[in-house]
């Protein structure tokens, strides 16, 4: 494993102010969802229906993806399959090569990055431009995105002004976002007009009509998918909805879940592609079929992509999210990457407080906290957890199993505080230490208080 | 085996036991009494500007005055004539200031107005132009998104979308900025 969840997210918090700004900013959003949610009455019954739509889905999931096959490829778009992650780079470099094209644009889809496209067709000389904004910040700073929805909420806007007059050749010290944008504006606006092929993910994928729906505040993956002469859209298998009317109920939950809005400003319905465009769509499964066999972890298929638990994750907030070291990050994040990569990802469990926010606010009813502390437990029985976290759960059960020891030891921690504070101030045996002061030691222990007090 | 058997096979495997589908009765949601009102509210919220009109001769009035100030606008709204014709380039698109296109109706809750691919023209003409104007009947108006798929048959056109309000992003620090790749400015126009 490289740096775990906990060493980046120190590297993260090192910068306290930035932290705090991280953690409120956050925080604003989550609190614009609450606001958009509450003026729906209707809130949990549309929770309910979303939900048991996707479990519908998923119980049906073969057939689903038969019908959205037969239906798209009536539609006159090309069906493709990967089972992997390099099977779907592979299938879109041989699209690109076939056409002999050098001029792409990317609007933001998830399942790219997890599959990391742009690196692999990188290492076949071609690039690639993200055009949503915050995704093209990070592209030019060489870094991934550190949330789903918000791809640079990491970055301050002088960050973004010092990597725009880098790439961009902007004012220097110019950190008005209205110019910024208008820059990036101006130099994406000329990437869709010579654009000879435009990649998007998919939000919702439906099977009775062979269309799919995407979402987008900007308006860049309408610029890139229909200005390009080849548009490839890309989706996991879990994208499917059975029915179009099932979309009255997504549309409502989406941008409201993920930003407060009623609804994104785009919400694009693709079924056939223009007289002489190319349209292709490629299903990926990369892991998502096995997790739907793990009885405990399929319900994280259901997922919509919102963000509305990173935004509301107390860990997220205040360690970011490329502590996740992954492409999805957060609650949501931690229960998928298990799945893709059970050794890399035996950390992100536990990058949690279990304090059940996330699942609160999930649109489609995931019990996400739930699914967190379970995955725990198989990484422990896998023998995947950190030798020092093993160790010392090991010794808790001991003393917590010898009621005579319990108390030796609480005495003598009681002892120590008030004696020898100095021993339990080492950070590096006692992390808890690192941000709090240790509290004051009590006289005696509860056990010896009620012994005295019972009878009187 | 080819990738596609590999996979359908595997959910096949994998999946729970048939869970129903939800029954779903949305006539029980409230809508507000006043559709006009309620969607003039919404399209002020995602940053559009409504223009009130008795009808198409007004609105021709305006089109002729603006191109005459030689502004590069594409007329694409219906019962005004033969629409313009739009070009398929691109690039020939990229400068123009003003598009004016038939919406098919309004949505009260969130001030979308959804928009057929033959209504535009050229699909990339609602993105590329400058500023947007979508035109409407104020009796074309739905309470939510539940009557607003009852209202279309999605597939019917390879091409539809729903609009609300101007291009816009949040990404530099959650400063939201109107105007990112498509139009900046979005105008509704209500033919009473």
């Amino acid at each position: 494993m490289s740096k775990s969840h906990a060493a980046l997210a120190a590297e993260f918090t090192a910068d306290e102010n930035r932290t705090d700004w991280h953690d409120e900013t956050l925080w604003w959003v989550r609190q614009k969802r609450d606001k958009a949610v509450q003026q729906i009455p209707e809130w949990e019954i549309l929770r309910q229906w979303a939900s048991a739509i996707k479990e519908h889905t998923l119980s049906k999931l073969d057939e689903y993806l038969a019908i959205f096959e037969r239906e798209a490829i009536s539609n006159g778009i090309k069906v493709h399959w990967a089972n992997d992650a390099t099977a779907h780079n592979e299938i879109i470099l041989k699209i690109i090569k076939e056409h002999s094209i050098s001029k792409i644009v990317k609007s933001k889809s998830m399942l790219t990055e997890e599959c990391h496209l742009n690196e692999y067709l990188h290492q076949s000389g071609i690039e690639v431009i993200d055009t949503d904004l915050g995704e093209r910040i990070v592209q030019f700073r060489g870094e991934p995105p550190s949330h789903i929805v918000l791809p640079a909420i990491h970055l301050k806007k002088e960050d973004v002004s010092e990597t725009f007059h880098e790439h961009l050749g902007t004012e220097k010290g110019n950190n008005d976002p209205q110019y910024l944008t208008e820059s990036a504006r101006t130099h994406l606006r000329e990437k869709f007009i010579q654009s000879e092929l435009a990649i998007t993910g998919v939000n919702f994928a439906i099977a009775e009509t062979g269309g799919f729906v995407v979402c987008t505040n900007e308006g860049n993956a309408d610029m890139g998918a229909h200005a390009a002469k080849i548009h490839i859209a890309c989706m996991g298998i879990e994208k499917i909805i059975p029915k179009a009317e099932h979309l009255g109920v997504f549309t409502r939950m989406l941008a409201r879940s993920a930003t407060g809005q009623a609804i994104t400003t785009y919400t694009s319905h693709f079924h056939r592609p223009r007289p002489g465009q190319e349209m292709h769509i490629v299903i990926v499964n990369n892991g998502r079929s096995r997790q739907l066999g793990r009885e405990d972890f399929r319900n994280s298929l259901k997922c919509i992509r919102c963000a509305a638990c990173f935004n509301t994750c107390p860990v997220y907030r205040r360690s970011g999210g490329h502590s996740y070291h992954t492409a999805v990050a957060g609650p949501i994040g931690s229960i998928l990457n298990p799945n893709l990569d059970m050794k890399a990802n035996a950390d992100l469990p536990f990058a949690s407080t279990l304090c059940g926010s996330c699942t609160n606010v999930c649109p489609v009813k995931i019990n996400i906290h739930e699914q967190l502390w379970k995955w725990r437990q198989v990484i422990a029985e896998e023998g995947l957890v950190a030798p020092s976290k093993k160790m010392s759960m090991q010794v808790l059960g001991y003393i917590l199993s010898k009621p005579s020891l319990y108390r030796l030891i609480g005495k003598t921690g009681r002892w120590v505080l008030r004696h020898m504070p100095l021993l339990v101030k080492f950070k590096s045996l006692n992390p808890w230490y690192k941000q709090r002061e240790m509290p004051e030691a009590p006289s005696e222990s509860f056990r010896d208080w009620y012994k005295k007090n019972r009878r009187s | 085996m080819s990738a596609r058997n590999t996979i359908i096979e595997t959910v096949a495997k994998n999946k729970p036991a048939l869970i129903p589908l939800p029954e779903m009765d949305f006539s029980q949601f409230e809508t507000p009494v006043d559709l006009f009102e309620a969607f003039s509210k919404q399209l002020l919220v995602v940053g559009g500007r409504l223009i009130e009109m008795n009808d198409e001769s007004g609105l021709s009035q305006l089109i002729q005055q603006e191109k005459s100030a030689g502004v590069n606008i594409i007329n694409r709204v219906t019962n005004m004539g033969e629409p313009d014709v739009v070009p398929e380039n691109a690039a020939a698109l990229h400068a123009v200031d003003k598009a004016y296109i038939s919406g098919a109706f309004g949505v009260a809750e969130n001030g979308a107005i959804w928009v057929w691919e033959s209504a535009m023209g050229q699909r990339i003409l609602p993105f590329i132009c400058q500023q947007l104007v979508l035109v409407l009947r104020r009796k074309q108006l739905v309470a939510n998104m539940h009557l607003a798929y009852n209202r279309i048959n999605v597939q019917e056109e390879g091409f539809g979308v729903f609009i609300a309000g101007p291009s816009k992003t949040a990404d530099i620090e959650q400063s939201l900025v109107i105007g990112a790749h498509g139009p900046k400015a979005l105008s509704v126009i209500i033919l009473h």
